[in-house]
C-alpha cells in the first residue's frame, strides 16, 4: 500500500473520507470475518450438493438393480416372450424406467429408449448415457436426456438394458447450487454492507474523540471526550481517558499555582534584598553598617535557597522520582530520632516532647524523606503551639510523636495540646505557601506542611489534620508496603 | 552567585576574642567550568592561606590531579568533555585517593548518593556557602592525618575514651547521652577545625535535609553546658556565620 509518488497521495486525497473507512480495523475485521462465513457457506452447500447427489444415485441404482433381478426371474419363468410382454406392460406406465431388450446381435425386441450411442449394449456395468424416449412428441433424432444405465446378459444371448433418468437428480443438484450461489452472495452483501455500518459508526464516534483530543492539544484542557453511555469499549476508554484528562488538568492547574506562589514567595525576599543593598550603598557610612548589611543580605538569601530546596523537594516528591530508592526501614526509629532530635528545642520552649513509638513499625519508603516530613510536623507543632494568649494556669504544653502499626498502615503522628488550627482551615493549611493569620510572623516558607503531604502522596498515602481536642494532630499514614506502582 | 562568610577568617578586625582554627595549607584543585566560580572559589582559598589551582574542563582537571600533588579536590558535577564523576572515577581507577568533594547544582538524595559512589567523599549542593565548603575540604584534607583510629581524644583537659564512652574534663568525669557523645566526637575527631551544623546534621544524625529550625544550636548549647560549665576555659566556641569548632583555646 506504499504509494512512493507524490501524485498518488494527492489523488488518494478526495477518497480519504472511504479510504479511512477502509483502514479501520473494524472494516479489516469484517473483511477477515467475511471471507471466513463465504466459505463456510461454500463448503457446507457443497458437502450439502454432493451428498445429496450421491443418495439420489444410490437410490437410482438400487431400482435398477431390483428391475434387472425381477426381469431375469422373468425371463427364467416364461422366455423371451414372457420377458418381452412384461417390458412392453411395464414400459407403458408413467413415469416408467427405461428398458430395451435385444437379441443378440442387437436387434431390439422391446423396450422405451432409442437414439442410445451405438456400443453402449456391448458394454456392461453402469454407465451415463444419452437417450431418447419412443414416446416422446418428435423433435429430431438426437438425444435429449440422460439417463444412468445398466446392461444384462441373459442366457441365450439376449441383453436387456434397465436405466432410470437423470433429469431428477441434476435438477436438485440445480437448485442446491443455486441457493449456495445466493446465499454467499447475501452473506457477502450484507457482511460488507453491515461492516461498513459498524465501521462507520464507531468511526464517528472515533472522529469525534479525534476533534476533542485535537481541541484539547490546542490548549482547552476543558474539554472531555464524548461518552455515550453504552458502557461498550469505546466508553470506557473514553471514560478513563477523561479520567487522566481531569488528572492532567488539576496537574497543570497546580503546576500553574505554583508558579505563581513561588514568583510571589521568592519575590517579595528578593525585593527586600534589594531594598536592603541600595539602601546600604546610600546611607551606610561605616564598615560596620556594610558588614551588617552584607550579613542581612546572605541571610536573606539563605533563606531563598531554602524556600527553593524546599519547592523543590515537593516538585521531585510528587513526579515520584523517589519511588526508585524506596527500601524497608523502621518508623519508629524516625519517631525516636527525630523525637531525640528536636527535644531540646521543645524543652527551650518550655514545652515537654514525647516519644511513644513502642516495637517496631516497618515499611517500605524514602526514610530521608519521611524523616524529613516527622522533622516539618513536629517543628510546626513546636512553633505554633504556644499561643500569644496563653493563659498562665493553662496545663502544661505537650508533643507526643507516636509510630504505631494499623493494619496495613503504619501511622506517624505528631499531637500536641496547643490552640491548633479551627477545621475550617485545616484543609487549606496543607495548601503550598499557606500560611495561616496568626503564624504570619513567625519565620518559615509555609511550605513544612505540603512538603509533608507530598512525601505522604509518594508513598501512596495521605497527611491528615485532626482536632487533638485540645490542639492539632497531624497523622501521617503510609501503607506498610510502599507505594502501589501504577500499571497501564 | 554563591554567598559567602568568611568573617572568621579576618584575623584582628575587633574579634580578637573569637576561635580561630587551626589552618595548615592546603594544595587544593577545583575543576569547575564556570570561570567566574572558578576564579571566586581561588581568590577565596588563597585569603585564607591555601593553595589553589583551577582547571576548567574534566580532561584539564583529570590530567592536573594525575600530575599534581593536591590536597583535595574540588569537582563540578557537570563539566565539558569529561564528567565530574568520570574525573574521580578515572582517579579512583589508577588508585589516586586524593579525597574529592563534589559540587552539584542538582542538589537531591539520590545525586548525592551517586556522588558518594563514583567515589567522591564528600557532597555539597550549590549554592553553597564558602564556610561551608572551607570546613569540608579541611576536614577532608586532614582525614588522610587518621585521626579516625585513635581510641582516645583529647583537646586541652577534655578526654574522651571511644571503647569505653568515657569523658571526662580534668578530674571531673561527665555524663553524656548517647547523641551528645558522638556530637563530642565528632567535634574532637576534627577538634581546631571548623565543622558546620549541616556537617553535624549529616555525621552525627545522618540526615541529608535542611531542618526549619536551627535545631542543632540547641544540641551544642546542652552538650556546651555540659563540658564548659564551671570551668574558666571554654572549649566549644562558636565561629560566626559558619559553624562550631572545639580546641584548646589556652595554646
Amino acid at each position: 500500500m506504499n504509494q512512493a509518488s507524490p501524485a498518488n497521495e494527492k489523488k488518494a486525497r478526495p477518497l480519504s473520507g472511504l479510504g479511512k473507512l477502509f483502514r479501520t480495523t473494524t472494516f479489516k475485521l469484517t473483511l477477515v470475518y467475511l471471507t471466513v462465513f463465504a466459505l463456510f457457506a461454500v463448503a457446507l452447500l457443497g458437502y450439502f450438493a454432493l451428498n445429496t447427489r450421491r443418495l439420489i444415485t444410490e437410490q437410482i441404482t438400487d431400482t435398477v438393480n431390483a428391475e434387472i433381478t425381477g426381469l431375469s426371474e422373468q425371463y427364467r419363468l416364461g422366455g423371451i416372450r414372457r420377458l418381452v410382454l412384461t417390458v412392453d406392460a411395464r414400459a407403458r406406465r408413467p413415469g416408467s424406467s427405461l428398458y430395451l431388450v435385444t437379441t443378440f446381435n442387437g436387434d431390439t425386441l422391446s423396450g422405451n429408449v432409442t437414439a442410445l450411442p451405438p456400443g453402449i449394449l456391448e458394454s456392461s456395468g453402469w454407465i451415463e448415457t444419452p437417450y431418447r424416449r419412443l414416446d416422446e412428441t418428435e423433435a429430431g433424432t438426437q438425444p435429449t436426456h440422460h439417463a444412468l444405465v445398466r446392461v444384462f446378459q441373459l442366457p441365450g444371448g439376449f441383453r436387456i438394458l434397465v436405466g432410470r433418468d437423470l433429469e431428477e437428480r441434476e435438477r436438485l443438484y440445480d437448485i442446491v447450487l443455486s441457493a449456495g450461489r445466493w446465499s454467499v452472495a447475501l452473506v457477502i452483501v450484507l457482511g460488507f454492507g453491515g461492516g461498513l455500518f459498524v465501521t462507520r459508526r464507531v468511526l464517528r464516534r472515533v472522529d469525534a474523540m479525534t476533534e476533542t483530543s485535537r481541541s484539547i492539544m490546542a490548549g482547552d484542557l476543558g474539554e472531555r471526550l464524548p461518552v455515550d453511555g453504552t458502557g461498550d469499549e469505546l466508553d470506557r476508554l473514553a471514560e478513563n481517558l477523561n479520567i487522566m484528562l481531569e488528572r492532567i488538568e488539576a496537574l497543570m492547574h497546580g503546576l500553574k499555582e505554583v508558579s505563581d506562589n513561588i514568583a510571589h514567595d521568592l519575590k517579595t525576599p528578593l525585593t527586600r534584598l534589594r531594598n536592603r543593598t541600595e539602601e546600604a550603598l546610600r546611607t551606610a557610612s561605616s564598615e560596620a553598617e556594610y558588614r551588617a548589611a552584607l550579613e542581612g543580605t546572605i541571610e536573606e538569601s539563605d533563606g531563598l535557597i531554602r524556600t527553593f530546596n524546599a519547592l523543590l523537594m515537593i516538585a521531585r516528591a510528587e513526579s515520584g522520582q523517589a519511588r526508585d530508592d524506596m527500601e524497608d526501614f523502621d518508623a519508629a526509629d524516625v519517631a525516636r530520632d527525630i523525637g531525640e532530635l528536636y527535644e531540646p528545642l521543645a524543652e527551650e520552649k518550655g514545652i515537654a516532647l514525647r516519644v511513644d513509638a513502642e516495637g517496631a513499625a516497618i515499611l517500605k519508603g524514602n526514610r530521608d524523606l519521611v524523616s524529613q516530613a516527622v522533622a516539618n510536623l513536629v517543628d510546626n507543632a513546636i512553633k505554633y503551639c504556644v499561643a500569644p494568649d496563653r493563659p498562665a494556669d493553662a496545663p502544661p504544653l505537650e508533643i507526643v510523636v507516636r509510630a504505631a502499626n494499623d493494619g496495613d498502615l503504619v501511622l506517624l503522628t505528631v499531637a500536641d495540646n496547643g490552640p491548633g488550627i479551627p477545621e475550617a482551615d485545616r484543609a487549606r493549611a496543607l495548601e503550598r505557601f499557606v500560611r495561616l493569620e496568626q503564624s504570619r510572623s513567625l519565620p518559615g516558607s509555609g511550605l513544612g506542611l505540603s512538603l509533608a503531604a507530598a512525601v505522604a502522596r509518594l508513598h501512596g498515602g495521605e497527611l491528615t489534620l485532626a482536632d487533638n481536642a485540645p490542639g492539632l494532630k497531624s497523622i501521617i499514614a503510609l501503607p506498610r508496603a510502599g507505594p502501589l506502582q501504577m500499571s497501564g | 552567585m554563591p554567598s559567602y562568610d568568611i568573617s572568621y577568617t579576618q584575623r584582628g578586625l575587633g574579634r580578637s576574642a573569637e576561635a580561630q582554627p587551626d589552618r595548615v595549607t592546603m594544595r587544593l584543585l577545583i575543576i569547575e567550568d564556570d570561570r567566574d566560580a572558578a576564579d571566586y572559589l581561588v581568590k577565596a582559598f588563597r585569603e585564607v592561606g591555601h593553595v589553589a589551582d583551577a582547571a576548567t574542563d574534566g580532561e584539564d582537571g583529570l590530567a592536573m590531579a594525575l600530575d599534581g600533588e593536591y590536597d583535595v579536590l574540588i569537582v563540578d558535577r557537570m563539566l565539558p568533555k569529561r564528567d565530574g564523576l568520570a574525573v574521580i572515577g578515572e582517579l579512583r581507577k589508577k588508585r589516586i585517593e586524593t579525597p574529592a568533594l563534589i559540587l552539584s547544582a542538582l542538589g537531591q538524595v539520590d545525586d548525592r548518593v551517586k556522588g558518594l559512589r563514583a567515589g567522591g567523599d564528600d557532597y555539597l549542593p550549590k549554592p553553597y556557602s564558602f564556610s561551608e565548603l572551607l570546613a569540608r575540604v579541611e576536614v577532608l584534607s586532614r582525614r588522610r592525618g587518621g585521626r579516625n583510629e585513635e581510641t582516645e581524644l583529647k583537646v586541652g583537659d577534655l578526654h574522651l575514651d571511644r571503647l569505653s564512652h568515657m569523658v571526662r574534663r580534668g578530674e571531673e568525669e561527665i555524663t553524656l547521652q548517647p547523641r551528645e557523645f558522638r556530637l563530642l566526637e565528632y567535634l574532637m575527631k576534627h577538634a581546631g577545625q571548623v565543622v558546620t551544623r549541616t556537617m553535624l546534621l549529616e555525621n552525627v544524625w545522618d540526615y541529608h535535609f535542611d531542618p526549619q529550625t536551627n535545631v542543632i544550636d540547641v544540641h551544642i548549647s546542652r552538650l556546651r553546658s555540659k563540658i564548659d560549665k564551671g570551668f574558666a576555659q571554654p572549649l566549644l566556641h562558636t565561629v560566626r556565620g559558619a559553624g562550631y569548632m572545639i580546641r584548646d583555646g589556652a595554646r
